[in-house]
Parts: structure tokens; C-alpha cells; sequence
């Protein structure tokens, strides 16, 4: 960022008697500003997108009304959210209900600073990147927890208990299979964990084809992942047919939609993160983008990364439109009886592959048989 | 220091005291629960300026997402869920302040008297140097750590045990439900 100044500063001789940490601040204000919109504009299609395919699914049409085909459904929704009157019931604890959308969409939305949306387009090239997602991510949980408490409502308060108890136990085995594409790369940082995974090889240099381990824990990954985002099969803490909505029952108008828009970030930061870390990132087979000219680059990878997100996301409606919810004690013993034992066996597996074969997957083990 | 990284400073230190001073004064239980989460926060914030950016992560994981939501946990599975005057009980008001005072008296000469090795413009990620560290140097104090915390997660999960006879084979299947 602060080289970015510099060079604008060097750029534009308007700037040239301001202080470098004002044009510092203001470029991170305006990517941030960037971002923020991306986002709301994710979620808002994504919302459309997931009642779309919801539709299908449910072999029914969707939303049709608003726009073609109910195409505007989402700015109607927006604009509904935002008009709507702020409740607060008046048995609830105003304080707590009042700041704890608040929690719950920092979270969501902090983690998105280190996104690495193409060659050089990232908004902070962290080199703790994926632990750092872990570690914001993480105040979303105190978020439902107070919203679920402040709200002073049983149904609230079970939602708010169930997804902070979810959302703890599986944030192991998230950690756990996101482990493997640290150590290949060597870094914590997203933007050289995809880095790892270009070259010559083409899809096969991707993390997920670098060995079965990491074969095993793209999977394992996502299962926990759509876990830890309460997306069905998991979606236990707003089980409509028995929690009515959960956490957010009490909420109407722009907090609720601060509750929603955070969910549809963590749905993006999980397509996000399995890109990133095992279908490598930006890599397209056979091309490297960072020898375009010009910004075509940064476009060109920023347009393969938002695919390959975007599918991700699209898988993750599609499950949770066709599994069945899981009961709360099938929940928990699927997370410590089964995903986090695999996810430590699969993380040693990794290890020692990498120990054995000094760091070489299975595609390049057969790449230089070929010389 | 000088320009916006003192005001940065000034700004963390202030959330941090004054979020600090909060969980103290104020008397629900939940309200100094979410102070204390601020006053981590705050914390945080002086490990970034620190340079120390692994550590501020591991502050935010462990202290926000781990004892504040375990506090929470605690505060909703009590028996009185209704009851938030858990106030903050004022006993033995004069050893307490002359612990305090004796206690504030040695950190500050320690702070003060301790000295620092400045170093001026550094910058390196230290995620990859601690775990190096954690690994070769205080491998020991690293596991031992590890065991103590096993260990209570053991004790922990058996007096959370309900006190019933052990279930009959068949009891996890699912149709016997």
C-alpha cells in the first residue's frame, strides 16, 4: 500500500505537498471502499442467485416478479432492509442487541482485506494471510452469541448457543486442512500460496493434485468450512422448521441484513479460501498471467479467481439445497470423532510426503520422469 | 516514533486501559465480558504497531475467539440465565488496593527501569522464526504447555460427565434413539 502512495504521489504533482501517511490512508480508505462494494454486491446477487437456484432445485421458478425473470429481487430486498424499522424488543438487552450485527459483520468482512483476488490485486498481502482469516473470522461467533443472548428469547438464545458451539468445534478441522497448503508453500501468505501453485503443470500443479493427502483434505476442508458457516446440512443454529431463524429471530431491518450480508461473506471467504489454497488461486493451465501487458493481467487473474470462486459458492447452494440437516449430537460427533481425527492424520500424511519426496507432488514426480 | 504511529499508539493504549478500567467498574457481568474483548483488541492493535503480526493474530484467535466466547459460555450456562446482576463483589476493599498499589508499584519501576533495545524502521514476518523457535528452543516448554492444557480438557470433559451407569452397548446406534 504504501509503495502504491508513493508512486502516486510521484505521479500526480498535485499530491506532492501532502504527507505521504494522508495518501496512505486515503488509498487504504478507497480500497477498502472497493471492497465493501464488491462485497454487498456479492452478497446481494448471491442472495438472488441462491433462491434462483434454490428454485430449481425445488423444481419451482423463484423469485420472478421484480425485473426480467425477478433479476432486480435483490435490490428490491436492499432497499427493504435498509428502509425497514429498526426493532428492538423490549425485553432485550438494547446495548449488546444493538452492537452485535456489528461483531458478526467485521468478522465477515475483515477477512476479506487479504483476498487475494489476482497477480498484485489484494488488499493487504499479509504474510500471516490465512491465519489471520482464521483469527477475525472468529469474532463473528462472539456476534451470534450476543445476538442470540441479548435477544432475550429462547429460540435466539438455543440458535446463538448452537452456532457458537458449531462454529468453535469446527474451526479445528478448518484449520487442520488448510495446514497442508501452508507447508507446500512455505508461507502463510495467500497471495504465495497461490503463487506455489503456478507453473508449468497446469491443473496438476494445483494443491489438490499435489498428493492424496491433499487430494483427501480439499474435501475435508470444505465439509468443515460449510460447517463452520452454519450452511446446510449444518445450519443447525436457524433450523427454520425448528428455531423459527435462531440467533437473528429478533432482528428486522438493517441489523438483520448486517447478520445476513455476513453470512454471505463467510460463504465467500470459504470459496475464497479452498480456490486459493488447493484450485490455485488465479493459475489458469498453461498461461501466466503476470506477463500480460498493462492491467490486463490483473484483470485477466481477477476474472479466473471470481470464477473459480464463483463455482465454489454455486456448489455450496447446490448441497444446501439437496442434503438433509443433521441432529445436534450427529453435528458434534461428526466434527470430533470424525473430521478432526482425519484432518491430524491427513496433516501427518502431508508431512511426511513432503519429508519423503522433498516437496515434490505426484505431477511433478511424473513430469521429470519425462525429463 | 513519530507522526501517525503515535497517535496509533495513543489510540491502542487508550482502548486498551480504558476498556481495561471498564471491565472493572462495570457491574453486568456480560457488559465487562465485551469491554475485556475491546481491551484484547486494544492489545492487538500495540503488537501490530510492534511489527509483531503473528502474535497480534494469536491474540485475536486465542483471547477473542477463545476465553471471551468461553466466558460467554460460561455467563449462558449458568443456572440463573435470567440473572445478569453478577456484580462485581467489593471485599476486603484495603488488602486488595494495597496488593494493587504494591503491584502497580513493580511493574512500573519495571517498565520504567528495564532496558530496551530499540531497533528503528524494522520490519520482518516473524510467523515462520517463532514457530523455528517453538519447535528447536522451547520445544519443552512448548509441549509441557500442550499436556497442562490436554490435561484439563480431560478433567474438564469427566466432571462434566453426568453421573449415570455406564450406557448399554447399542446406546449411540441410531434406531435405539
Amino acid at each position: 500500500m504504501e509503495a502504491l502512495a508513493i508512486s502516486l504521489v510521484n505521479a500526480v504533482p498535485l499530491l506532492a505537498g501532502v504527507p505521504l501517511w494522508a495518501v496512505t490512508l486515503l488509498l487504504m480508505v478507497v480500497v477498502a471502499a472497493v471492497i465493501l462494494v464488491f462485497a454487498l454486491t456479492f452478497e446481494g446477487v448471491g442472495s438472488l442467485v441462491l433462491r434462483k437456484v434454490a428454485g430449481d432445485i425445488q423444481a419451482r421458478i423463484g423469485p420472478n416478479r421484480v425485473g426480467p425473470n425477478g433479476m432486480l429481487q435483490f435490490l428490491a430486498d436492499g432497499v427493504k432492509l435498509v428502509l425497514k424499522e429498526d426493532l428492538i424488543p423490549a425485553n432485550a438487552d438494547r446495548l449488546l442487541f444493538k452492537l452485535a450485527p456489528y461483531f458478526a459483520f467485521v468478522g465477515s468482512f475483515a477477512a476479506f482485506v487479504v483476498v487475494p483476488f489476482g497477480v498484485g490485486l489484494i488488499a493487504a498481502d499479509l504474510n500471516i494471510g490465512i491465519y489471520y482469516v482464521m483469527a477475525v473470522t472468529s469474532l463473528v461467533v462472539i456476534g451470534v452469541l450476543l445476538a442470540g443472548w441479548s435477544s432475550n428469547n429462547k429460540w435466539a438464545l438455543l440458535g446463538g448457543m448452537r452456532a457458537a458451539a458449531q462454529i468453535v468445534s469446527y474451526e479445528i478441522p478448518v484449520g487442520m486442512a488448510l495446514i497442508p497448503a501452508v507447508l507446500i508453500a512455505g508461507s502463510l501468505s495467500l497471495q504465495d500460496i497461490v503463487r506455489s501453485q503456478s507453473g508449468l503443470l497446469g491443473i496438476f500443479g494445483w494443491n489438490l493434485f499435489h498428493n492424496p493427502f491433499t487430494f483427501f483434505s480439499f474435501f475435508l476442508y470444505f465439509t468443515a468450512a460449510q460447517a463452520e458457516t452454519n450452511q446446510t446440512p449444518f445450519d443447525l443454529p436457524e433450523a427454520e422448521s425448528e428455531l423459527v431463524s435462531g440467533y437473528n429471530v429478533e432482528y428486522s431491518g438493517i441489523r438483520f441484513g448486517l447478520f445476513f450480508l455476513s453470512e454471505f461473506g463467510d460463504m465467500f471467504i470459504v470459496a475464497t479460501l479452498s480456490t486459493a489454497c488447493f484450485l490455485g488461486g488465479w493459475n489458469v493451465p498453461f498461461f501466466n498471467a503476470g506477463t500480460l501487458p498493462w492491467i490486463w493481467g490483473n484483470l485477466f487473474s481477477l476474472g479466473v479467481f471470481l470464477a473459480k470462486a464463483f463455482t465454489m459458492v454455486l456448489i455450496m447452494m447446490w448441497v444446501r439445497w439437496t442434503l438433509p440437516r443433521l441432529r445436534v449430537d450427529q453435528l458434534m460427533r461428526m466434527a470430533w470423532k470424525y473430521l478432526v481425527p482425519l484432518t491430524f492424520v491427513n496433516l501427518l500424511g502431508v508431512s511426511l510426503w513432503l519429508l519423503v519426496f522433498k516437496g515434490k507432488g505426484i505431477p511433478a514426480m511424473i513430469a521429470s520422469l519425462f525429463g | 516514533m513519530s507522526g501517525p504511529a503515535e497517535y496509533i499508539f495513543f489510540a491502542a493504549a487508550a482502548m486498551t486501559v480504558g476498556a481495561a478500567i471498564l471491565v472493572a467498574i462495570l457491574p453486568n457481568i456480560l457488559y465487562a465480558a465485551v469491554a475485556l474483548l475491546f481491551s484484547f483488541a486494544g492489545v492487538a492493535g500495540l503488537y501490530v504497531l510492534l511489527s509483531a503480526d503473528f502474535l497480534a493474530a494469536t491474540q485475536i484467535l486465542v483471547y477473542v475467539g477463545g476465553i471471551i466466547v468461553l466466558l460467554l459460555f460460561a455467563v449462558f450456562l449458568s443456572n440463573r440465565i435470567s440473572d445478569t446482576k453478577i456484580t462485581n463483589p467489593t471485599h476486603f476493599r484495603l488488602p486488595a488496593a494495597t496488593i494493587c498499589l504494591v503491584l502497580f508499584g513493580v511493574l512500573s519501576y519495571a517498565a520504567v527501569s528495564t532496558p530496551y533495545a530499540v531497533k528503528k524502521g524494522v520490519y520482518l514476518p516473524t510467523a515462520a522464526d517463532i514457530g523455528e523457535l517453538l519447535m528447536t528452543r522451547y520445544l519443552l516448554p512448548f509441549e509441557v504447555a500442550s499436556v497442562l492444557l490436554l490435561a484439563a480438557l480431560i478433567g474438564a470433559a469427566l466432571l462434566s460427565r453426568p453421573d449415570r451407569p455406564a450406557p448399554e452397548k447399542g446406546d449411540m446406534e441410531e434406531g435405539k434413539r
